[in-house]
């Protein structure tokens, strides 16, 4: 989920973005090989190659990662707060996922 | 108490940690906005005092290690600056406020660098006390500042090291570096005691931001913990704090020391420091240098964008 939504939207058309007012980006580093990437943070960069650049100044000064991405906040869909219930309760009321579910007599092993 | 707002409290009171898009009371968003924006300041305006140096640093070697040093100050700004942002406010609104003189920042960035001993003095003292003071924030309430100082709080300790080292290397040099050391020590000493802030009686949203766990300790209780780290450390390196009345306490188990002046606090709070001026000066020229970087690098993306889109 992107930390920082866009508070504004972005304007339509390219050529009125306001020359300082540069897009958020959220940077996300895989720390190793073997690793998943994982969110690091965000900044503002005017284009995907300047993010790339000061990310890797910004999030990666002490070898904190090996592969960087950066993704538009704005392209980013989350989830919210307010649909917890509605998207994670079911997970909750079928117990029966659970291994522990499952009564296993004494003597059954490797079960 | 709204119902929400106990909810909420209930929430922060059992550890979990509210994420940007939650539900909070206007309050707490408000007071965490100026605490972190404050704090990126601070991370940014103190820079300058060290910058100072830089070209001055009397080897290579230690050219190179305040370079990272202040680099790194310069990431803590943009981790807090992000941080703040979740909240609703915008970058350049921040910027600007600190620009137009508007935003406070940590009031110890107001004193000069007059040595090179300096950058020992706050190396070991600054970061010091903002290293107390930000250690327990790795464990607020708010998910993203929890996050940022814990990446802060990693590199803070190089900071704090590198400064021993500086100091360490001058009282073991010839006669006058080791004045140097003393006199960096002496201009330095009651102003990093000072950034723990007012004291608790004096200190006036103290209260609630404990309850809501954006401060985890009080000014006092940071203050008194500052002390007794340092003061073995500077009997170590053979120096004196300027503090007559500083005295190991066995029965309270801490040092005592003598009364701070809240005077000059608040005077250079106001303003009236001897870098007040300089240091928001050196920023917005610093800023206003480089507009046309900001603009060269958005002209380019823009026309690249419509390149691609033809
Ligand atoms: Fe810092
Ligand atoms: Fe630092």
């Amino acid at each position: 989920m992107p930390e920082n939504e866009p508070f504004e939207k972005q304007p339509d058309s390219l050529e009125d973005r306001h020359a300082t007012d540069w897009p958020l980006w959220e940077i996300f580093i895989r720390s190793q090989n073997g690793l998943a990437h994982k969110h690091a943070g965000s900044l503002h960069a005017p284009d995907a190659e300047m993010a790339l650049k000061n990310a890797r100044d910004v999030y990666t000064r002490r070898n904190e990662g090996v592969s960087i991405w950066v993704v538009r906040s704005s392209d980013i869909t989350a989830s919210s707060p307010g649909e917890k219930e509605i998207l994670f309760e079911p997970a909750n009321n079928k117990v029966y996922r659970y291994p522990g579910f499952y009564p296993v007599p004494d003597e059954v092993k490797n079960l | 108490m709204t119902p929400e707002e106990r909810e909420f409290q209930q929430k922060i009171d059992a550890g979990i940690k509210v994420e940007p898009k939650d539900w909070m009371p206007e309050a707490y968003r408000k007071t965490l906005i100026r605490q972190i924006s404050q704090h990126a300041h601070s991370e940014i305006v103190g820079q300058l005092p060290e910058g100072n140096w830089i070209t001055r640093a009397p080897t290579l070697k230690r050219k190179a290690i305040l370079l990272a040093k202040v680099q790194d100050e310069a990431g803590h700004g943009l981790y807090l600056y992000g941080a703040a942002e979740t909240l609703g406010i915008r970058r350049d609104q921040m910027i600007e406020d600190l620009l137009a003189g508007k935003a406070k920042y940590s009031s110890v960035f107001n004193y000069p660098t007059l040595t090179w001993a300096d950058m020992g003095a706050i190396g070991w003292l600054v970061d010091g006390a903002a290293i107390i003071n930000q250690i327990p924030l790795c464990r607020c309430s708010y998910g993203p500042y929890a996050r940022g100082m814990i990446r802060i709080c990693k590199e803070e300790n190089f900071h704090q090291r590198q400064g021993f080292d500086i100091m360490f290397t001058l009282t073991r040099g010839t006669p006058e570096q080791k004045a140097m050391a003393q006199d960096a020590l002496n201009r330095w000493w009651w102003p990093a005691v000072m950034m723990h802030g007012p004291s608790d009686a004096e200190s006036k949203h103290s209260a609630q931001s404990l309850q809501w766990k954006i401060k985890l300790f009080s000014n006092d209780e940071l203050r008194q913990k500052f002390i007794d780290q340092i003061a073995p450390q500077a009997e170590y390196l053979g120096l004196t704090i300027p503090d007559p009345e500083l005295k190991w306490n066995p029965e309270r188990g801490h040092y005592d020391f003598g009364a701070i002046d809240w005077d000059e606090f608040h005077n250079v709070i106001r303003g009236n420091g001897p870098c007040n001026r300089d240091r928001l000066r050196t920023r917005k020229e610093a800023h206003e240098a480089g507009a046309w970087v900001r603009e060269g690098a958005a002209a380019y993306a823009r026309k690249r964008a419509i390149r691609e889109a033809a």
